[in-house]
């Protein structure tokens, strides 16, 4: 088994602007998604959602701050998953929630140092 | 009042390891074995005095008496030993016999450090259980056999390892040290829950030796919500799970010993004290910011508790397993999950999600597979159930199982 890092990355601004029953309906997706790759015990670490605040720092000094208004898709999150092969780790996230709102899960292979 | 053939059983069960924790503590772990001697003898002089003359009035402390006075002639034989042996050595000469303290305080904190030497993690989790059984509630080898379905020689043998083991460790009777706290306590916790469940969940047929091992294991862990340092939210968690499992104990098997399952028991039978106590504990498990298992299987178990079906009980159950399975994954709970995900979002989605979880030698896969073909597919719904029965060891699951496909064929 190798480990997978799921980046979820969307229009987070969307997010902000939903109801408390269209957050709650999300929140439902999203566990229910992520309670069926744990069910499948390919779950490693269920990870954390990521705050849309932040700052990039760049060589001589440059710092730019957060929310990147300037990209449409900002990284959301991130979940560590387990699977044989890359093949089977992009079957486990084709049915992310991030999908549905025109999101797209970015899958890398962990190289364990 | 209790009559005379039961009172001394009774008095075993009770008294016997708070006796044998507090000499232990006071001789040393290495000394356990004659710690339990002297447990023994003190209920052996019971019977053969209590038989010739009567009760005395006050039977628990006529033996705390009697146990007493037997410690304290082990100790100067042991001194008067040690002089001769050893005569070199004459400042030890004058050693004085320590006080016995059996007060209601120091018999519970010999019984708390008791439970963390035993659930030490030098040893294995079977022995951790089976020495807990012995040493902590009284329980006999045969008794503690008959619980694992295994023989008195596996069991004597699997305590004597177990105290070697612990022994060489050098475990002494203690509390942790506050840091180590939280670890010892989770091991302990572990060995409470396995032992609630080899009880709750066991194949023997002795109900009320299942139903002893459901009541010591909480009486355990409500030893530890009374002491200020091991009285976290886990362990209120822990004791909240275990009342709720055990207010449906009398509801799960019929008079012939046979389990009865949870949509059709007898719901007059569900012990509302317990559903009670176990809120209580519960609530008081919400005060802290960490939730662990223990939460979650009580927060499940919570809602097991509510009699009537609803959208939002599956809904609540579906999300805690939810929860749960990325706190520990664990087989029965992902099998579990996927029923209250049918009951929540419906037996489609669920049959989708169950066809991936590569079970194929668990039983109970198999019967989840059965129940979610039900109405769908009757026809690959008798196969699965047919799979489970070939795979099922239990005579008791068999029944059920056999039952359910006999419904199924006679609906057709």
């Amino acid at each position: 088994m190798k480990n997978f890092l799921f980046l979820y990355r969307a229009d987070f601004s969307l997010a902000a602007q939903r109801s408390p029953e269209e957050m709650q309906a999300n929140t439902k997706k999203w566990m229910d998604w992520i309670g069926g790759i744990a069910a499948q015990n390919k779950l490693a670490d269920r990870g954390n959602r990521l705050e849309q605040t932040g700052m990039v720092i760049r060589p001589n000094n440059v710092v730019t701050d957060g929310p990147f208004t300037e990209i449409k898709e900002t990284l959301g999150g991130y979940t560590v998953i387990q699977a044989n092969s890359l093949e089977e780790a992009a079957e486990l996230a084709k049915g992310c929630p991030v999908l549905a709102v025109g999101g797209n899960v970015e899958i890398r292979e962990i190289s364990v140092l | 009042m209790m009559e005379e053939k039961e009172l001394l059983p009774h008095l075993f069960r009770t008294e016997y390891s708070k006796i044998t924790a507090v000499l232990c503590k006071l001789l040393g772990f290495e000394h356990l074995d004659i710690a339990e001697d002297i447990a023994s003898e003190t209920f052996l002089s019971a019977s053969e005095l209590w038989g010739l003359k009567g009760l005395p009035e006050n039977p628990a402390a006529w033996l705390y008496t009697v146990a007493k006075n037997k410690a304290k002639n082990h100790l100067k034989h042991r001194a008067v030993f040690q002089q001769k042996v050893s005569v070199q050595l004459s400042q030890a000469a004058t050693s004085e016999v320590p006080e016995i303290d059996l007060s209601v305080q120091n018999i519970k904190d010999s019984q708390l450090q008791m439970m963390f030497a035993v659930c030490h993690p030098a040893i294995s989790i079977e022995s951790q259980i089976g020495l807990a059984l012995r040493v902590l509630c009284g329980f006999g080898i045969e008794e503690i056999a008959d619980a694992f379905l295994t023989s008195k020689d596996t069991i004597n043998k699997r305590l004597l390892r177990a105290k070697e083991k612990l022994r060489e460790e050098n475990i002494a009777i203690a509390f942790p040290d506050a840091a180590q706290i939280p670890g010892r306590l989770e091991a302990v916790l572990r060995t409470l829950y396995l032992l609630f469940n080899e009880g709750y969940f066991s194949a023997s047929h002795d109900h009320s030796l299942r139903k002893d091992l459901c009541l010591e294991a909480m009486r355990l862990t409500f030893l530890l919500t009374e002491n200020e340092a091991t009285d976290t939210p886990a362990v209120n968690a822990l004791i909240a799970l275990m009342s709720f499992q055990a207010s449906r104990f009398e509801a799960r098997t019929d008079d012939s010993g046979d389990t009865v399952l949870y949509d059709d028991q007898d719901t007059s039978l569900w012990d509302e004290d317990l559903v009670q106590q176990g809120q209580f504990f519960l609530n008081k498990a919400s005060e802290g910011t960490t939730a662990s298992k223990y939460h979650f299987e009580a927060g499940i178990a919570y809602w097991h508790t509510i009699k009537t079906d609803t959208r939002e009980k599956w809904e609540n159950i579906l999300q805690l397993y939810n929860h749960l399975l990325t706190v520990e994954y664990s087989p029965i709970a992902a099998l579990n999950r996927t029923y209250a995900l049918s009951r929540a979002n419906g037996k489609e989605v669920a049959l989708q999600e169950a066809k991936k979880l590569s079970l194929n030698d668990h039983y109970q896969y198999h019967l989840l597979l059965g129940e979610l073909y039900t109405g769908i597919d009757n026809r690959s719904a008798c196969s699965a159930l047919e799979r489970a029965l070939a795979l099922s060891h239990s005579s008791a699951d068999k029944k059920i199982i056999s039952q359910k496909i006999q419904q199924l064929t006679g609906n057709d």
